[in-house]
């Protein structure tokens, strides 16, 4: 049986069937992503003045890497040209230009992926301490040379480590408030290049250790649902943008029409994955 | 709507996210902030200048492709 409007359009909706379907399913998408940035507004919104960790539940800042963030979001901006490129390839009927492009797009998704990877494991090797004295801390461990992953106070006492090295993080400026001055030895030590102090802790003074995971703070929940479900449909996208390059290219030759309208489907998919990241970018990491 | 429609509003998005980015570094700059937010300003603002530029020849150069 033959599947109707897969190249012609059909006379009601005036476009063929898979890209009704395509933008229906991204209508879906756009209710799913904007519930988690509806949360993220309230969570941030209702959260007590003051910055964490300083203030247990107030809003952290200047703990996400943004050069890091802003190469991702050229890699994804990337992808998104040469999606289009490889859409326009085979509008104008040259199949090499169009793998070529593909290939590309492939690349700089998984490009992000790996990225997102080291960003993610930065944040499981990197801890807040509430210490005796009621204040807390953040930075890396140091146990024996390495920066353990996923630590709590357990590990610490199952270690017998008495002493813990710590690699304190010197807050950045975007942890004061607008109009506040940063602190002259803060300022200094930013100049000098110094982004944190090394300090040794009895383990006896640590109340709590926790890494940087989402039951550590809102913040995380929030950061780590968001960017771990557009990974996945990163991840996704660039699966199917792999099949349709490099797999199921068989439909080029015995229907080009039909096969370039998947591709332009596919390329629709990836601009909407993309698009989310350009808000994700600004909300999670600058603002 | 079309891909090719889709990216012209995706590279829109882009250039205002640039324009965005631009100025969160420059308030970082007057704020007492580093040569390196100054830098990182101007080269966002570079870089929404160079996707302007861009959307302005797909435009041209693919005039020929449906909107729908």
């Amino acid at each position: 049986m033959e599947i109707p409007y897969t190249v012609k359009p059909r006379p009601d909706t005036g476009l063929y069937n898979a890209k009704v379907g395509i933008w229906l399913f991204l209508a879906s998408e756009v209710m799913l992503f904007g519930a988690f940035f509806s949360t993220y507004i309230l969570l941030r919104v209702q959260a007590p003045h003051g910055f964490w960790p300083e203030v247990a539940l107030g809003w952290p800042h200047g703990l996400l890497n943004i050069p890091i963030g802003t190469f991702n979001t050229a890699v994804l901006i990337t992808s998104s040209v040469t999606v289009v490129m490889a859409w326009i390839a085979l509008k104008q009927n040259n199949f090499a230009r169009f793998q070529k492009f593909m290939a590309v797009t492939v690349a700089c998704a998984l490009g992000f992926l790996l990225i997102k990877t080291f960003e993610y494991k930065e944040k499981f090797g990197h801890y807040v301490i509430q210490l005796a004295d009621g204040s807390r801390i953040t930075g890396h461990l140091d146990v024996n040379g390495k920066s353990p992953l996923f630590w709590t106070k357990k590990n610490l006492e199952e270690s017998k480590i008495e002493t813990l090295k710590v690699q304190q993080d010197i807050p950045n400026k975007f942890r004061f408030p607008v109009g506040h001055a940063i602190p002259e030895d803060i300022h200094k030590a930013h100049a000098e290049g110094r982004h944190h102090n090394d300090r040794e802790i009895p383990v006896s003074d640590i109340v709590s250790l926790k890494a940087f995971i989402p039951s550590t703070h809102p913040f995380f929940a929030i950061y780590f649902t968001m960017t771990f479900l557009h990974g996945l449909h990163v991840l996704g996208g660039a699966l199917v943008l792999f099949y349709f390059g490099f797999i199921g290219t068989r439909m080029w030759k015995t229907s080009p029409e039909q096969f370039t309208n998947r591709i332009e489907v596919g390329g629709l998919f990836w601009h909407f994955v993309d698009l989310v990241w350009i808000f994700l970018f600004p909300v999670v990491y600058l603002l | 709507m079309s891909l090719k429609a889709f990216h012209v509003v995706f590279v829109a998005v882009s250039i205002l996210l640039t324009l965005v980015v631009s100025s969160w570094s420059f308030g970082n700059y007057r704020d007492g902030g580093s040569a390196r937010d100054l830098a990182f300003g101007i080269a966002s603002l570079l870089a929404g200048a160079g996707l302007a530029v861009y959307g302005r020849v797909f435009l041209k150069k693919f005039k020929n492709i449906s909107y729908l």
